[in-house]
């Protein structure tokens, strides 16, 4: 299914620019528990005002490395720079960042307003500043009429609100947000998206989210790096990663990917022609390709819903084609995934539309088919 | 029909008696070991002492043209609350009992909150050790330090060796020995439920404290005692409630000037042979007890 993305009102792409000094830069950051290394020489910059995501699957460092920015974990090599101020070893107590918990920890004992007046509090501003600050953070959230509730008394999404105005009344340079969403349920985490990117982009405080959702990081991030076990797989805008995946880690990892592994057969100032034995030698084109060897043994990555389905053999030879049977069809409601068995016997997926009714399409189970995309919708994976 | 109420019974048994049985237990031995003692005691309060067997007046009396007397006598009462003998006892009391909990809730927090940082695998060798006492006799430890508190013992034997003192010190039956005596035996019960309840504190409330600027200390001090409260109230309750009606500490450790009302309460039974008296004094103790009971309850119901 292919993700939606949150347009920004602005298209900030600061990592475009080389004038620009990165505001946040990790460098050759590293953290192991005992002989398990967790985070393997991360380096990462991060520009003023960007909602950056870090996507990956459980354990594969992302937490460790948003715990390290934010003080908890020290790393055991390399350095973190906020602003141009080296912090790998301050405390977190006096680091410019604050953190949004995946469980809030909103204090319990305290009431939503002492909960937000708390880190305030221990800036020394004067009563009457801690009072202006607080309400504009819960008007922020939306929030201002829950001041005397305990978190006991309110609910998830509550709760989550009061978390996020609590983490950014103290007006930090980066937010830290570990899997702020992940407790809400679905339609409430939809709309939150929405109300978090347009709050970072009011106040254009810079994020560091981490989640393991690719549809949120999608929606919400500028830019996202996907980890994997300790190291960063790709960084990105959403779109990129998710047309131009580097690898097939990130091309499987970001939506679902079919991959037809072949040769490189020939070479033009077009395109790059690969020969896929396991599908009856059929030569695939693709325009899209750095310069390869002829020989180079690749991997083709198409998106499924690049897939066009037909009945008859297009005439046009511009496109890449192959013969399938119909195996399975999956109906997801806005659209139905075809599952196709090739010549290979593995299974190609093409995602359509249901333009038309389920019992009004024409392509059926068993059916036998053509499988069509342009030469300019699929990339080649080098590894 | 008899037949049908024999079955009724066997299902009855079978179906419900367990269950009832284990459901009722708990409340049977509260009325047995502590209603009915109670009970006993307050009504032997009301009497007064003579010489027979047992040593009281009967509150209901016959007489032998058939009336029956009823007595109530509130002269215990009067006499607890009016003679300056117990009201000492009892200011004495609860001033030792208060400066005790006091001083074991600040150890034990201390205590508590070391074993609560430790290592995981060495936490449970630290609670080992707090409960290790337990080992021995409550009455062999109390001696224990007597021995060492007293002339002789091993305390001064060290300071007169090490020549810090000309003649020995006299450490022994006062009330700062009391106190001592109170701390050491009740610390466990400060401790464990201090550990308990700074143990269920989720780790994100101090690392979200230190995100939002609070310094170790003040973290500390606003987020993790605040949040330790109910084990510092049972541990506050579980040293306060022994230590007032403590006896054998005072009698140990403790000079004859040291009144408590405990003390008190054991010369009026076995020396003064009033048993009214006592249990006087014993019902009294009760009803001092259950006050820091109830406000302890308020306070865990409006947390």
């Amino acid at each position: 299914m292919a993700p939606r993305i949150i347009h920004r009102s602005k298209q900030l792409e600061p990592w475009q620019d080389s004038t620009i000094a990165p505001y946040i830069e990790i460098d050759e950051l590293g953290k192991s528990f005992g002989p398990v290394q967790v985070v393997k020489d991360v380096s990462l910059s991060i520009y003023k005002g960007e909602f950056f995501s870090l996507l990956g699957g459980s354990g594969c460092g992302k937490t460790t490395l948003l715990r390290m920015l934010a003080g908890f974990e020290q790393p055991t090599h390399g350095h973190i720079y906020i602003d141009g101020i080296d912090v790998t070893n301050v405390p977190a107590y006096k680091r410019p960042v604050n953190m949004m918990f995946q469980s809030y920890a909103l204090f319990p004992h305290m009431t939503v307003y002492q909960n937000i007046a708390f880190g305030l509090q221990q800036d020394n501003f004067s009563k009457i500043q801690i009072y202006e600050r607080v309400m504009d953070a819960l008007r922020l959230v939306r929030m201002e009429h829950f001041v005397d509730r305990k978190p006991h008394q309110m609910s998830g999404g509550q709760r989550q609100r009061v978390a996020l105005a609590r983490s950014l009344a103290k007006r930090p340079k980066l937010l830290l947000l570990d899997e702020p969403l992940a407790a809400l349920d679905k339609n409430l985490r939809e709309q939150t998206q929405f109300e978090l990117v347009n709050i970072q982009e009011r106040l254009g405080v810079t994020f560091i989210m981490v989640t393991h959702d690719q549809e949120e990081a999608m929606t919400m991030s500028t830019r996202m790096a996907i980890m994997d076990e300790g190291t960063i797989r790709q960084i990105g805008a959403p779109h990129d990663i998710y047309e131009y995946p580097q690898s097939r880690y990130v091309a499987e990892f970001i939506g679902s990917m079919n991959i037809i592994e072949g040769v490189v057969s020939e070479q033009t100032d077009d395109y790059v022609e690969i020969d896929s034995p396991e599908l009856e030698g059929i030569k695939l084109r693709v325009t899209d390709s750095p310069i390869l060897p002829i020989g180079t043994l690749v991997a083709v990555a198409i998106r499924p819903e690049k897939v066009k389905i037909s009945l008859k053999e297009p005439k046009n030879k511009d496109t890449n084609c192959v013969k399938g049977i119909i195996k399975e069809i999956a109906y997801l409601g806005d659209m139905s995934v075809y599952y196709v068995e090739v010549p290979s016997g593995d299974i190609m997926q093409a995602a359509l539309p249901n333009l038309l009714r389920l019992a009004e399409r024409d392509v059926k189970w068993d059916d036998e088919v053509y499988l069509t995309w342009g030469a300019e919708n699929s990339i080649i994976l080098s590894s | 029909m008899m037949h049908d109420l024999r079955l009724k019974i066997k299902l009855y048994i079978k179906e419900n008696l367990y269950k009832d049985a284990a459901f009722y237990t708990p409340y049977i031995w509260l009325v047995v070991f502590l209603a009915l003692p109670l009970l006993i005691i307050f009504k032997i309060s009301f009497t007064q002492a003579t010489i027979a067997l047992p040593p009281l007046t009967d509150i209901l009396e016959s007489t032998n043209d058939g009336i029956f007397q009823f007595t109530i006598s509130l002269k215990n009462y009067i006499t607890i609350f009016t003679d300056k003998f117990y009201l000492d006892a009892f200011a004495s009391s609860i001033a030792l009992a208060l400066i005790s909990t006091f001083i074991t809730l600040c150890l034990g927090y201390m205590m508590a909150y070391g074993i609560y940082k430790a290592d995981e695998k060495h936490q449970y060798i630290f609670l080992l050790l707090v409960m290790l006492p337990f080992w021995t006799s409550f009455l062999v430890r109390v001696y224990a330090w007597m021995n060492m508190l007293s002339g002789s013992g091993i305390l001064n034997q060290i300071l007169l060796s090490l020549n810090l003192i000309a003649s020995p010190l006299h450490m022994l039956d006062n009330a700062y020995a009391v106190c001592l005596g109170i701390v050491y035996c009740y610390l466990p019960f400060m401790v464990l439920p201090i550990y308990t309840s700074l143990d269920k504190i989720d780790e994100s409330y101090s690392e979200a404290a230190f995100d939002l600027g609070a310094t170790p200390i003040r973290t500390f001090w606003n987020i993790v005692i605040p949040l330790s409260k109910p084990g510092i109230y049972t541990g506050c309750i579980l040293v306060f409630m022994p230590a007032i009606g403590e006896f054998v500490i005072p009698e140990l450790l403790g000079g004859p000037e040291t009144l408590t009302i405990g003390r008190a309460l054991w010369w009026e039974f076995f020396n003064n042979r009033d048993w009214p008296l006592a249990c006087a004094l014993g019902f009294t103790i009760v009803l001092t007890l259950v006050i820091p009971v109830m406000i302890f309850q308020r306070k865990q119901k409006i947390d």
